[in-house]
């Protein structure tokens, strides 16, 4: 399952900058959080944060553990663009990941 | 049923199926391509290509292990939201469904499908004969493993596992517990995919 998208990333908005109620923090970065659940086997959170996000083993497994202890684990950040790409390939392989603005 | 794979020399997975076995994946992966579905299509017989162009829902699936299967991207399940962040991430969710949703559906769809048409390569049975051995390179290999974790959300969301299952609780049901016998096909995959995995691992 490599990284598919159809998402069109390159939609020209060039209103929103004239927009400033909508864009409030812009230099804020995203961050792509991972969540906990029941059923996702530990080894194979592990070996999605490898194989997708190319982590070694000893951060992958740090992050996998996040997750199953704390419940969730930042995994990524960057832009809002790039973190949409992050959360979706995670969807791909069954993970609940959701995008936020870091706070 | 102690199906579990092995790794091939040069890469790849390799494991032996009986025709009980063959029987029960392919059934549970024909009803997980069916849950899944094309998701919602144009009626009638358009140009396939405009399917393309059409947006994907909006709205989260109502079937609780569809939901799990294509969750909310803007609203994490452990967050209280203020009301005017809770509208935002309910609109940006819909807006990344849109997008989303339909190409997710059907690459989901397409693993459960390698693994009926993968099955079905294997040839009929002949009953009573020693089991059918299956042999996956890596690239299919990563399909299987796409629908085996699709099935097992699929399935544990219908049993309700919760973190403190972990195979206890539900292990010790009765043998006259209805469920018993998804609880048994849940774990059985369990080890499918987590055996799978380590032929997958890298180092």
């Amino acid at each position: 399952m490599g990284r598919v998208s159809v998402t069109p990333v390159e939609i020209e908005r060039p209103e929103s900058r004239e927009a400033p109620s909508s864009v409030p923090e812009p230099d804020v970065p995203w961050v792509t959080v991972v969540h906990n659940d029941p059923v996702n086997l530990m080894s194979y959170v592990t070996y999605v944060f490898q194989s997708y996000f190319g982590y070694s083993k000893d951060k992958a497994h740090r992050l996998m553990l996040d997750v199953h202890h704390k419940g969730r684990a930042i995994v990524s950040s960057g832009t809002r663009e790039e973190m949409e790409r992050d959360v979706q390939a995670m969807h791909g392989y069954g993970l609940w990941a959701t995008l936020q603005q870091e706070r | 049923m102690s199906g579990r794979f092995e790794p091939l020399p040069g890469g790849g997975a390799a494991i032996a199926l009986d025709e009980v076995e063959i029987s029960i994946l392919r059934s549970l992966a024909m009803q997980l391509a069916e849950l899944i579905g094309p998701g919602d299509q144009p009626a009638g017989g358009g140009d396939p290509l405009d399917a393309l162009f059409v947006d994907g829902p909006s709205k989260p699936p109502e079937d609780p292990a569809l939901a799990r299967l294509f969750p909310d991207a803007y609203s994490p399940p452990d967050q209280e939201l203020g009301p005017r962040e809770e509208k935002e991430a309910r609109e940006a969710s819909a807006e990344f469904r849109r997008f989303t949703e339909n190409d997710l559906r059907a690459r989901k769809r397409d693993d459960a499908l390698t693994v009926v048409r993968d099955l079905d390569a294997l040839g009929p049975g002949s009953s009573g004969a020693a089991p059918a051995v299956l042999e996956l390179a890596p690239e299919r290999s990563r399909h299987w493993l796409g629908a085996l974790n699709d099935l097992r959300l699929a399935i544990g969301t219908r049993l309700e596992v919760t973190d403190e299952d972990d195979g206890g609780e539900l292990l010790r049901l009765p043998d006259s517990d209805p469920r018993k016998p998804m609880v048994m096909a849940y774990f059985w995959l369990g080890g499918l995919q987590e055996t799978l995995i380590e032929t997958l691992m890298p180092e």
